[in-house]
Parts: structure tokens; C-alpha cells; sequence
């Protein structure tokens, strides 16, 4: 909402200095997001009239022209516009006038006729877009008069956010009353005296949606003169508004709508046939709006017809076919309370969004009608001339919002607040802000302004209080709550231990977009159908990701092509499975590596990252539950990864996520360097921790025996290492493989695993015939298990 | 007897003193004082002497003996010391040279900020919280005061997955969430992702809020004002003038929008803060009645509060940090800035 500081002053005498009045609105809850000159500065530009003019010898398109304005000679003015005529009054910037765009104003030559001046546009004083041609001034603006001061430019205009609660301050009355409040001044406003009838002539309106259109006047002026130009004050104030001067009719309803806040239309009333009806519009019916679009029109909208058609979207914009134009002699005014409920969201669902629909979605006063209606009429009569008729109205007042008295307690009010305001200063708040207070039972009972759409119940009043007293003024508490110590479970691993320990391994936390491109999501899990977004920014950010790789993936070529070959990664985040309804969002730790499998240094090879480096951080993740003798790395295939470095991780048979090198294929698809090694583990498994349970230590000496066992390729050492341990019993304290060998002294297709074994009894000291029965015993297993031969 | 005692102690002076490493002197300690040494063959030999001869010689050859013993230990400490110098001179290390092995790596700073602000409520016995991101219309909109075709969702670019689907546009369901399971009082604040369907030089379609609800009995707007007020001052760890701006949030009432003294300029007008000499870094209020009333809180005997706040705008103040899409960029070289 655009307000002219000038306008303002007209309603309200003494609102404070600039800064004042912005400061006020702003901490009342009108926040100014800017304050702008007027118009940019310019100055020497005077009102001339055109006393001749000749074409340019040399060239077509340019006229020389003599004008008046500059001193008490004529001046000779060289001028591209197709408007320059004799009689026309422009503004002229004479010799040494400084113009917007900070060019000076000099003697020159065009195509060698000398010019002492510049007749100039509206666009070149930066009073508009509009370079058409010359701005044409009223026929009576004093001729040498300086631009400026004819055209009282020495105004601000406050750019002022309105939230969407206070449509009452949608017009000049509104904003006047606020500002009347805050600086405890009087509000005067024009009056609207009715308009005698002229004559009888009425259009029948009928309302056959009543709740929808609870009011609508109509009147018919007669006889106006439809290209009349608006005058000045008029346009300028439309202008400062930022709402574009047009025809007379449109000039009158906008300023008025401006001023009260009241959206008005006005129709050419030979154009409408028999008379008005509000109604919802029938399905298939279409209308062509006065923007030139056509839309076909759903049973949801409510129209203004007449007797054949639908004439306008009622509160969102008119038809072009029943608009005001230059050749209308009669006009149709209307002006007419549509409820919010009737209008919001129906202009968003056209594409449409207009000063109309903005006020009446929000509300507009629903007594404020007929003084609109006085208003508008008046203006237009005073303009362009005509002939008033009676006004129609058709009222359905039990169909009005309804204000009825809040009760406001003053119990209530300090125990929100946190203090108690004096009873006076609460009833000359409210009293000022145009609310009937009486004394009622512990506080007051308000009645509340038609105006205001924003009150409905007590607390709306507190806020009003707050408001008008002042944020600032309240108190400031650092509130005494009891003290209630929170749990801290031990069972449950914080996140920010996951993540720092990536951290320390040498991982940068990335924040990848959830929504990812649904080609990518499908080249890393193709298993799953993700939950496609029904309005995506682009394809690129589609789809809701089934899991965190596509982000770290892009990551990845984001940081390759910026030459940073070593990239480790991690991001937590949710990954979303399934359909709506049943939909799982499931929090995830994934990471990617790729490049050296160590920092760049002076005493270290250049070696890749490898499947082990990986597991190595995977497995420190693992660690920190303590329960990490609870997972299992099973090796196992996934559409997106390396069918041989591939594996599953279990924990007590539930899946806790992935870890492998993404498939060669998919490494070269995607145009990355390989290998490149992925995990992603499940947050809700890899959080549940294992609180430490003390074991008794034993006093005896532990020993360590070392088998090198000779199996096929296929067995892995994870089975080897289960089988072991479970036959050598609870003897076993620790156990570890130290060498996996192939080649001389192993046969072809077979491997050596060696592994020691740390058995331990807590009650004695272990024989050799003990530690002997135990490695036979664990000997014999693996070789009925697994075949498995002793290597000599 | 004296005479060759002294001869020999001469020689071993001698011997011992030029000895150059250890393992000489071991062999000098050997052919005086070991088993068929020099001296120990003389003290073998004393029996051979006449009983009265023997105590004086006895004497002679155990004085010879501490003394050459005296020569050896002086000797041995002086080529210890020197080879002990000698090892440490080869072990000496260019200290200068990079450590081996990971180096650390580092938090983004939507995270960092994130813990931060968490640091600071849950020093107060705040809890955390969170909420599903792909949320109902219900949670995110109508419970929080904003009915369909309320024009405040207007301000809310929504993805949608359908009619009543869609990814959350603030934190603010998560209060919703949190009355629902544990009614009142309660102390939570709920950091997440939010989704807006929006993207320019000052928009991602993604970033973080903060949100924060706290209801009691007796809970004050004084109190939300000082809270904040104690927020602002700790998380940018400077006294900065913090203001309360009435504003209008479907779900708060009152509402208010919090500035601060421009961190730039110090209210004196830059173009940061838009020459206005506040920056606005959040919005709260006090919980609205109605959104008491549709989570099962008794709205007569509890008040309470809500804040919400964006991370990245209080990263990009915080860390100086001109462009919010950085954040979603990922660039190594803007992560490790914030190791």
C-alpha cells in the first residue's frame, strides 16, 4: 500500500515529521518498508505552451516549435513527440534545467536548427513509463510556472507492508484513523453529501446468492462525458498510489477505492441488457475480463450478469465488453459488499490478482457502501458532467458480518501481557480506535467497528492494547519455572556424536535439496517409485528422495568440476518411501568418498580410497551404540552398486543400511571418476545404543593361538570368524584376522585366512591341553563347516 | 709390586681415556676387572705372597682396582652422553613438515547454527523436537489458525502432493505435534527443513527454521520479550538493541516481529539493513487461543509462547556469509571455511 505523506496530511493535520510518522506506523504494526520522493528530482523544467510549430527542414520525424514559458520571449525547441501542436501546454525544460537522469539541459543543434530547451515526456521526468510523447498538461496550467511547484511534487510516499489482518487500513480513511490513534490527532476526511436524484431511471438488481453479496448498490449517471480528462490532483494522487490514470469512470472508482478503501466498478450501461444479477456463474459460461483474457467460468465464482451474460467476476474485475469507453454516455456504478468467503482464493485460482479482490478477500467495511457510492458519484458528476439517478440498493442485512461486543478482562489482559495497564488508558485505546466500551464484569464489554474484520474475540482486543501502548513499553521477564530435570537416555546415541565423529575422520557435512531429480533418484534406487512433488520448481527437484545418494552424488560433480579430486561427504536428512498414507520418513546418515585414500603428503602413497577405508569409518559409526558385535556385513547385491563391493549391514537381522562402490556403469553415466564409494545407514538403528555392562576381569594370563586356515575364495572371512568363535566357546576374549594370502604354497581358487585367537578362562590359568582341545575343537568345525584346511 | 700396580694404573688411564665407544670400554673393563683381568688375576695371586705382605698388597691392588674402576665410570658417562648426542642428532625431524594421516573435517553452518541455537534454549530446559517434512494441510495450516483461502497462505509458496499433502512451509506444525502428544505444560524447540516454492537470488525452495514454543502457566508476553532479548545477545555474543514490532501470524496473538541493531552498520543505515538501521531475524508471539483450543490445551489456564527464526539468515549475519543459494552449493571451499 502506497501512501502519499501530502494526502495523508489532508485527513490527519499533524501525524509528525517523515521519520515520525514512519516510525509510528512501523511499531504499530504498519511496517514501512520504504520511503520514496514523489518523483526524482529535476529542476528548471517549467509549464510551456507550444506557440508554433513547423517541421524540422532536414528531418521528417522532428517538428521545431516555438514555446512559451521560459522568460518573456518564445523559445525555439527542436522535438522528436508525434503530440507536439500548437496550443498544447508541455513541460519545458529550459537551459540549465537538470533532468532525472542527471543530463543538463544545453544550447544545442539538431540537424542544424538551434533548440533552447526540451519539451519533455512524462517518462523523462520520471513521473512514469509513459515516452509516448509529450505529458500533456491541463489546458489551464499557468504557462511559465516551475513543474514542481504546479504539480506540489514536495511529497513522500511511504511503501507501507500491510499484513493481511488489516484490510481496514486498505484505504486512505483507514491508514488516517490508524495514524490519528498513534499521534492522538483528529481525523478529518471529504464528506459525501447524497446526490439528489436527477432522475428515476433504476436497473433492477436481484441477489440470489445472499450470503455471498449481503449488499450492492447501483445507480445509473446519465449523460456523462466519458473523455473528460481527469484533473491533476486526481491523477497525481492515482499515480503516487501506483495505480495508472485511464478514462474518467476508472479514474473516479480507483481514487475512490483508494481513498475509503471501498473497490467500486462502473459499467456502460447501454452495453448491459434488462438488469443486474449476482449470482454464481453456471458452468461453461465464459467472460472476457477488461485484462483481455477470456475465462471460462466455474459454478465456484461469483458473477455481476445481466439478463443474457455474465458482465463481470463480481469483487475480481470486470468484462471488457461492458466497459467504460470513450463512446459511453450513461454508466452504471456499482458499489457492493462481497463476503471474504465469496472471493478468497477464487482471483489466485484465475491467475488473477487485482486491488479488488486484494480488499474483498480480506474484507472491506460493510457499512462503508453508500458513502462510496455519494463519493464516486459526486467526483464523476464534478468531471465529466451527467446526470445522477437514484441509488438501488438491495440489502440483506442478516447476511452482514456480524460485530458483536467482546469482552475484554482485565485480569486477562495483564496476565498476557504481563502487567496492568490504568482502566483509563485501556478505554481511551479501544475509544480511539473507534470501539463503544462499557464497564462490564472484571473489564469492559467492546463493541467492535464494522470495519474491523481482525476482531472477533478477547484476545484481538489484548492485542490492540499491546499494540497501541506500545511493544516497546511493556515489560521485560525472565519468567521463574520449575525446575524439572530432563531425561538423558543412555540407550539412545545423539546425532551430533555421529556426526562429529565423520567429522574427525575427515567428512564436510553437506545439505543436499530433499527433492532431487527423479532420473537420479531412479540410476541409485531403482526399486523405489519416489513421491513425486505435484508443483516442482523443475524436473531437476521432482521427485522427494528415497534416498540421501542423489544429493551426495551431485555433490560430488559439483566439487569435481571445481578441481577438488578428494571429496568426502556426509549428510543427515530424511529419505521418504512409499505413497501418501503410508509414507515413511526416516531419518539417515550416508556418506561418499572418493579420490586418495589419504590427505596429499610428503611420506605417503598416492593410493585410492578402497572398500576397507570406508568400512573402517562405517564400523567407527557402528562403534559408538557399543553394540557393535550386534551387526553384520553381509555381502549382497543393490541395483546401484559394485556386484563385488557391495554389502548389507545387519543389525540383529534388521537392515541399518548400505555400504559399496557405486557401480562402474553408473560411475561412468555420470560422468565421475571412479571408484567412488557410498553408505547409508538408517538413524533410527545406528541411535539405538547398548548402555555398557561391566564384566568381572580375569587374574589369569590370557593366550593367543594363530590358525592359518586354507578355504575356498567363496567363504568369507566373517564366516570363518563366526564359526571359530562359536566353537572355541566363551574361552574366546578377543579375536582378530591379521593376513589373508593367495599364491605360492595355496591352491588355485583357494585363499589362507590367518586369525588369532585370545582365549582366556576368569576362574583358571589355561593348559596346554585345554588351549589344545579348544583349537582342535575349533579346527574341526571349520573343516566340517566350511572344508577348511590347517595350513602347514 | 707398588711399582707395576702404578704402571698398570697408568696404562688403563691411558687406554681407558682413548677408548671411543662403549663396547671398547667394555673390552678395557674386561682385561682389568673381569674374571682373568689384569687386576683380578693380581688379587688371585695375593695367596701366593707371605702372610705379612699381603694386607699392604691387598690394599695396593683393591685401591688400583677403584681406581681404574673410578677411570671406567667417568669414561662410560662421557661416551654415553656423547651417543646418546650422536642418536639424537640422527633422529632430529623437520618439525616443519605436515603431520601425518586425516585431517578434521567440519560441520555445514546450517548445522552449526542450528546446534548453536539448540545450545542456547536447552541451557533454559528447553527440549528438542522434530516433525515429519512432508506434512497434511491440517498440521501445517488449519491447526495453526489458517484455514483454506485464508490469505495468509498466500504468503506460503506450498509444494503440494496433493490436495491435502504437502511438504511443511515452517516448523511451526511441529508445535502442533508436540500439544497434540504431550499437551501442556511443554518446553520445545524444533529446528527442520522447511519447503517454499520459491527460488531467486534470496530464495532457495529449501532452508531451515528454528521454531520454539513454550507453555505454562502464567507465561507472559514480558517473558517472550526477554527470552529473546537474552537470545539475540547470547547467539551473536554482542549487547545489540533487539526491538519488538507488532505484526500478525494466523497462530500468535499478539505477534511480533523481532529486529535487531544492524550488525553492520550499528542502526546508523547501510545497505544491508536497507538504510533502516534494523535487521528483522525473527517473528513470535503469544500462542493464539484458537490454537490451543484444536490441540486439546486448555486455553483459560495455560498462556504461552512461539518464536520462529531462519537459519540461514542468522548463518549469513552470524558468519558474514552475502548469498543464501551457497548454502545448497556444497563447495568444499566454502564447507572447510567453517571447520
Amino acid at each position: 500500500m502506497r501512501i502519499s505523506e501530502q494526502w495523508l496530511r489532508d485527513w490527519v493535520a499533524e501525524p509528525g515529521s517523515t521519520a515520525e510518522l514512519s516510525h509510528r506506523l512501523t511499531m504499530a504494526g504498519l511496517e514501512v518498508d520504504a520511503i520514496e520522493p514523489a518523483a526524482p528530482g529535476f529542476s528548471g523544467v517549467v509549464v510551456g505552451e507550444i506557440t508554433a510549430c513547423e517541421p524540422h527542414p532536414e528531418a521528417e520525424r522532428l517538428s521545431v516549435c516555438q514555446v512559451a514559458g521560459a522568460g518573456s520571449q518564445d523559445v525555439q525547441v527542436v522535438c522528436g513527440a508525434a503530440n507536439a501542436a500548437v496550443g498544447l501546454r508541455a513541460p519545458l525544460a529550459t537551459v540549465g534545467a537538470a533532468l532525472p537522469d542527471d543530463t543538463i539541459v544545453t544550447h544545442t543543434e539538431l540537424r542544424g536548427v538551434a533548440s533552447a530547451g526540451m519539451l519533455c515526456s512524462a517518462r523523462e521526468l520520471g513521473l512514469s513509463e509513459d515516452a509516448s510523447g509529450l505529458m500533456a498538461l491541463p489546458s489551464d496550467a499557468p504557462v511559465a510556472e516551475d513543474l514542481w511547484q504546479y504539480l506540489d511534487l514536495d511529497d513522500n510516499v511511504l511503501e507501507v507492508d500491510l499484513t493481511p489482518n488489516r484490510s481496514d487500513c486498505l484505504g486512505m480513511a483507514g491508514v488516517a484513523r490508524e495514524v490519528g490513534v498513534l499521534a492522538r490527532q483528529p481525523v478529518t476526511g471529504p464528506e459525501a453529501e447524497p446526490i439528489a436524484a436527477e432522475h428515476g431511471d433504476e436497473l433492477n438488481v436481484t441477489v440470489s446468492d445472499v450470503a455471498a453479496c449481503p449488499r450492492y448498490l447501483g445507480r445509473i449517471v446519465r449523460g456523462i462525458d466519458a473523455t473528460a480528462a481527469s484533473p491533476l490532483w486526481l491523477r497525481e494522487r492515482l499515480r503516487r498510489a501506483g495505480v495508472r490514470p485511464l478514462n474518467v469512470a476508472a479514474d473516479v472508482t480507483n481514487y475512490v477505492m483508494l481513498e475509503s478503501g471501498q473497490p467500486m466498478h462502473a459499467f456502460d450501461l447501454a452495453t448491459l441488457a434488462g438488469g443486474i444479477e449476482v449470482r454464481r456463474a453456471r458452468s461453461g459460461e465464459e467472460l472476457t475480463l477488461l485484462s483481455g483474457d477470456s475465462v471460462s467460468l466455474d459454478g465456484d465464482t461469483l458473477v455481476i450478469a445481466d439478463h443474457a451474460k455474465p458482465v463481470a467476476m463480481a469483487g475480481i474485475m470486470g468484462g471488457s465488453a461492458t466497459a467504460v469507453g470513450e463512446h459511453t454516455n450513461d454508466v452504471f456504478l456499482e458499489s457492493a459488499f462481497f463476503a471474504p468467503s465469496a472471493i478468497a482464493g477464487r482471483a489466485r485460482a484465475y491467475g488473477l490478482h487485482t486491488d479488488s479482490s486484494h480488499r474483498f478477500e480480506r474484507g472491506v467495511d460493510p457499512e462503508g457502501q453508500r458513502w462510496a457510492m455519494e463519493r464516486a458519484t459526486a467526483l464523476l458528476v464534478q468531471i465529466a458532467g451527467g446526470e445522477a439517478g437514484p441509488v438501488t440498493e438491495v440489502c440483506y442485512s442478516e447476511a452482514l458480518p456480524e460485530r458483536g461486543a467482546v469482552h475484554l478482562r482485565a485480569s486477562r489482559l495483564a496476565s498476557v501481557l504481563g502487567v496492568e495497564l490504568a482502566a483509563d488508558e485501556v478505554r481511551g485505546i479501544l475509544e480511539r480506535l473507534g470501539m463503544g466500551v462499557e464497564a462490564a464484569d472484571d473489564g469492559w464489554r467492546v463493541a467492535v467497528p464494522s470495519w474491523r474484520f481482525d476482531i472477533e474475540r478477547e484476545v484481538d482486543l489484548i492485542e490492540e492494547i499491546a499494540r497501541i501502548h506500545g511493544y516497546e513499553a511493556l515489560p521485560v521477564s525472565r519468567a521463574a519455572v520449575p525446575m524439572a530435570m530432563a531425561a538423558s537416555p543412555e540407550g539412545h546415541l545423539p546425532r551430533r556424536r555421529l556426526r562429529r565423529a565423520l567429522v574427525d575422520r575427515g567428512y564436510q557435512e553437506a545439505i543436499t535439496y530433499s527433492f532431487v531429480s527423479a532420473a537420479l533418484n531412479e540410476s541409485l534406487d531403482p526399486d523405489q517409485r519416489p513421491l513425486a512433488l505435484a508443483n516442482p520448481l523443475s524436473e531437476e527437484l521432482g521427485v522427494m528422495r528415497s534416498t540421501l545418494w542423489p544429493g551426495l552424488v551431485g555433490a560430488l560433480q559439483y566439487n569435481r568440476n571445481r578441481q577438488q579430486q578428494r571429496v568426502r561427504l556426509f549428510e543427515t536428512g530424511l529419505r521418504f518411501r512409499g505413497e501418501l498414507g503410508t509414507l515413511e520418513q526416516t531419518p539417515m546418515l550416508a556418506g561418499i568418498v572418493a579420490g586418495r585414500a589419504q590427505p596429499e603428503h610428503w611420506d605417503a602413497g598416492a593410493r585410492a580410497v578402497d572398500f576397507f577405508d570406508v568400512k573402517a569409518d562405517v564400523e567407527a559409526l557402528l562403534a559408538l551404540g557399543g553394540g557393535v558385535d550386534a551387526y553384520r556385513f553381509e555381502a549382497a547385491a543393490h541395483p546401484a552398486l559394485h556386484p563385488g563391493q557391495s554389502a548389507r549391514i545387519e543389525r540383529d537381522g534388521e537392515v541399518a543400511g548400505w555400504l559399496g562402490a557405486l557401480h562402474p556403469g553408473l560411475v561412468q553415466r555420470l560422468e565421475l571418476e571412479g571408484p567412488v564409494y557410498v553408505f547409508e545407514l538408517a538413524l533410527p538403528v545406528l541411535q539405538r545404543a547398548k548402555r555398557p555392562s561391566f564384566q568381572a576381569l580375569s587374574r589369569y594370563p590370557a593366550i593367543r593361538r594363530d590358525l592359518a586356515l586354507v578355504v575356498d575364495e567363496a567363504v568369507s572371512a566373517g564366516e570363518i570368524a563366526r564359526l571359530a568363535v562359536e566353537a572355541a566357546g566363551e574361552r574366546v576374549r578377543d579375536w582378530m584376522v591379521f593376513d589373508v594370502y593367495r599364491g605360492q604354497g595355496v591352491p588355485a581358487g583357494c585363499k589362507s585366512v590367518a586369525m588369532g585367537l585370545i582365549l582366556q578362562d576368569v576362574s583358571r590359568t589355561l593348559t596346554e591341553s585345554d588351549i589344545e582341545a579348544t583349537v582342535t575343537g575349533v579346527v574341526s568345525r571349520l573343516k566340517q563347516e566350511l572344508n577348511a584346511e590347517l595350513r602347514e | 709390586m707398588t711399582q707395576d700396580l702404578e704402571q698398570l694404573t697408568r696404562e688403563a688411564e691411558e687406554a681407558i681415556n682413548a677408548a671411543h665407544d662403549l663396547e671398547a670400554l667394555e673390552q678395557l673393563r674386561v682385561g682389568y676387572l673381569g674374571k682373568k683381568g689384569e687386576l683380578t688375576k693380581r688379587l688371585k695371586s695375593l695367596g701366593q705372597l707371605p702372610a705379612d705382605e699381603r694386607p699392604a698388597a691387598g690394599q695396593a691392588i683393591n685401591e688400583a682396582k677403584q681406581r681404574v674402576e673410578g677411570l671406567l665410570q667417568s669414561r662410560r658417562e662421557v661416551l654415553e652422553a656423547e651417543a646418546m648426542e650422536a642418536t639424537l642428532a640422527a633422529e632430529r625431524v623437520d618439525v616443519t613438515l605436515p603431520g601425518r594421516g586425516e585431517t578434521v573435517g567440519g560441520l555445514h553452518p546450517v548445522t552449526r547454527t542450528i546446534e548453536r541455537i539448540e545450545d542456547l534454549f536447552v541451557s533454559l530446559g528447553f527440549g528438542v523436537a522434530e516433525g515429519p517434512e512432508v506434512e497434511d494441510d491440517y498440521h501445517n495450516f488449519e491447526a495453526l489458525n489458517i484455514p483454506a483461502d485464508h490469505p495468509a497462505r498466500a504468503m506460503h509458496d506450498t509444494f503440494y502432493f496433493d490436495a491435502h499433502h504437502l511438504l511443511r512451509t515452517h516448523t511451526s506444525p511441529v508445535q502442533i505435534r508436540v500439544m497434540e502428544d504431550e499437551g501442556a505444560p511443554v518446553r520445545v524447540i524444533a529446528p527442520g527443513r522447511v519447503y517454499r516454492c520459491d527460488s531467486d537470488l534470496t530464495h532457495t525452495p529449501m532452508f531451515h527454521q528454528v521454531e520454539g514454543l513454550l507453555v505454562d502457566e502464567g507465561v507472559t508476553f514480558g517473558d517472550l520479550k526477554g527470552v529473546l532479548d537474552d537470545f539475540v545477545k547470547r547467539f551473536f555474543e554482542r549487547d545489540l538493541a533487539v526491538r519488538f514490532r507488532p505484526s500478525y501470524f494466523p497462530f500468535t496473538e499478539p505477534s511480533a516481529e523481532v529486529d535487531v541493531a544492524c550488525l553492520f552498520c550499528a542502526g546508523d543505515g547501510c545497505r544491508v539493513c536497507g538504510h533502516s538501521g534494523w535487521l528483522e531475524i525473527l517473528g513470535c508471539g503469544m500462542v493464539h487461543p484458537k490454537v490451543f483450543e484444536d490441540a486439546g490445551v486448555d486455553a483459560e489456564r495455560f498462556t504461552g509462547y512461539a518464536f520462529g527464526m531462519g537459519v540461514e539468515r542468522l548463518a549469513m549475519l552470524r558468519y558474514g556469509v552475502d548469498d543464501l543459494r551457497i548454502f545448497f552449493d556444497n563447495d568444499l571451499r566454502f564447507l572447510r571455511q567453517f571447520r
